[in-house]
């Protein structure tokens, strides 16, 4: 074991760029994905049956084929669509479909939005009937029941289920190395590997800074069940 | 053009063998880390615990090239140390089917060892009061009743274990997706071929819902249900 090359200043500074990556497009992308999961989540519980069943084959699609044929479809598919050749050399905002960068955070938020909006259809879909009785009862509109009666209470209800989305994340965005010229905590160890042949070392270097992460993670959201959840757990007597 | 479909579609047979062996191996890998999780025995439980927080603490691709890459130099040192001159090569069948397999074993772990808690006590027991061992007690008491507890997490787990069976074609096997990326940079139209992919893998995970929930149906046949 050569562990001393790991951390050597060059090399670790590859890693250090590859966590930059790896976070930028994980917050990035499960920003993006969270909002579009909301739309979609209020479109799968509202009254719309075309757009019902309309996003319900999106999320059907997206949590039925794998992550890596939704990257490959994205980045080098698309670019054989004539339509976006034609204006991906000078129109935005398809100049974008050319960077890498791009196209993964793009597959990798319509993918967790597809997931992230079926949990919280199902949590909106279980709120208690009595609950939303009483906004009615209080004259509240549809509208504002969502707005502060039930969205409220379903997406804490979300919070355990959607922690375990965003570790899947953080995994999924070691997908990003099947890109050509990404540098996130994959690739850079992928790219040691190939300098040094040092297949150990420099894939275990990637899996601790993997697990780190996901440690961080899962603390940070077993902290905020605590507090957010607080009035769902059982009572100390 | 044609030519190119067949190959994906020959790939697909490729899909169904990995998965299906790697969920055989996790299944095996499951049953050992919930027993091992189970038996109250601090060395055992120390070490299933270990596995299944690191393995899900790390992405799939990462342990694959890992073993994939690791393994391969790992084994050679070996060799070399016997005195043999002989390379090997560690073939990315063997290599997926053991990784996806070491990995899902971590996830159903989980799933056995919350399905045999669900299970009451109280049936055990019975069952060594009859006289069985604990092996004819797994057989006749434990398993059958677990498979109604473990189907749903057990759906879950297959169904994402299908869609990592794409992560081998970065090590190089040649399986659908490997063959559809092959067919794209040789024809220079991408974008149908991985549309063809999506719609088998699509195929695939519908079949498998459809089969389990029937499976679900069966076990779960002598289970009264809440009504509200």
């Amino acid at each position: 074991m050569k562990w001393y090359v790991i951390f050597e200043p060059q090399n670790l500074a590859l890693y250090g760029e590859g966590i930059l990556t790896t976070l930028g497009l994980l917050f990035s992308s499960l920003g993006i994905g969270a909002v579009l999961a909301l739309i979609f989540a209020l479109l799968l519980t509202g009254p719309w049956a075309p757009l019902r069943w309309i996003v319900g084959a999106y999320t059907y699609v997206m949590r039925g084929t794998p992550l890596l044929i939704q990257v490959y479809l994205i980045y080098y598919g698309l670019g054989q669509l004539e339509w976006i050749q034609a204006r991906w050399d000078a129109v935005w905002p398809w100049t974008h479909f050319k960077e890498p960068f791009f196209c993964a955070l793009l597959a990798f938020s319509l993918n967790t939005a597809g997931y992230t909006a079926e949990m919280l259809a199902g949590a909106i879909r279980e709120t208690s009937p009595g609950e939303i009785e009483a906004a009615h009862a209080y004259g509240m509109s549809r509208f504002q029941t969502m707005l502060r009666v039930v969205l409220p209470s379903a997406m804490r209800r979300t919070l355990p289920a959607y922690s375990n989305e965003v570790v899947m994340m953080l995994h999924a965005t070691s997908l990003a190395s099947a890109v050509p010229n990404m540098l996130d905590v994959t690739s850079a160890a992928s790219r040691i590997y190939a300098t040094y042949y040092l297949p150990f070392e420099a894939y275990l270097a990637a899996a601790a800074i993997y697990l780190a992460a996901s440690f961080c993670l899962i603390g940070f959201f077993r902290f905020s069940e605590g507090r957010l959840l607080a009035y769902l757990s059982r009572r100390r007597d | 053009m044609n030519g190119y479909y067949f190959s994906i579609l020959h790939g697909a047979v490729l899909t169904v063998g990995v998965s299906l062996l790697a969920l055989l191996v996790s299944i095996v890998l499951g049953l050992l880390g919930a027993a091992a999780k189970l038996s109250g025995n601090k060395l055992l439980v120390a070490l299933a615990t270990a596995y299944t927080t690191i393995i899900r603490g790390i992405p799939d691709l990462v342990v694959m090239l890992l073993v994939f890459y690791g393994g391969t130099i790992g084994l050679n040192h070996l060799i070399e140390l016997t005195g043999s001159k002989q390379h090997i090569d560690i073939n990315p069948f063997f290599a997926g089917v053991l990784t996806i397999g070491f990995i899902y074993g971590a996830y159903m772990t989980e799933s056995f060892r919350g399905a045999i808690l669900s299970i009451p006590k109280g049936q055990m027991e019975a069952a060594w009061a009859f006289g069985m061992g604990r092996v004819q007690t797994f057989m006749r008491i434990t398993a059958p009743q677990m498979v109604r507890y473990a189907l749903p997490s057990f759906t879950n787990n297959w169904l994402v274990l299908i869609k990592a069976t794409a992560l081998v074609s970065l090590i190089g096997l040649q399986e659908m997706t490997y063959l559809a990326k092959q067919a794209s940079s040789a024809t220079r139209s991408p974008f149908a071929f991985f549309l063809f992919t999506a719609g088998l893998f699509l195929v695939y995970t519908t079949v498998s819902l459809y089969a389990l929930r029937k499976l679900n149906e069966r076990f779960s046949l002598g289970a009264k249900r809440g009504t509200l």
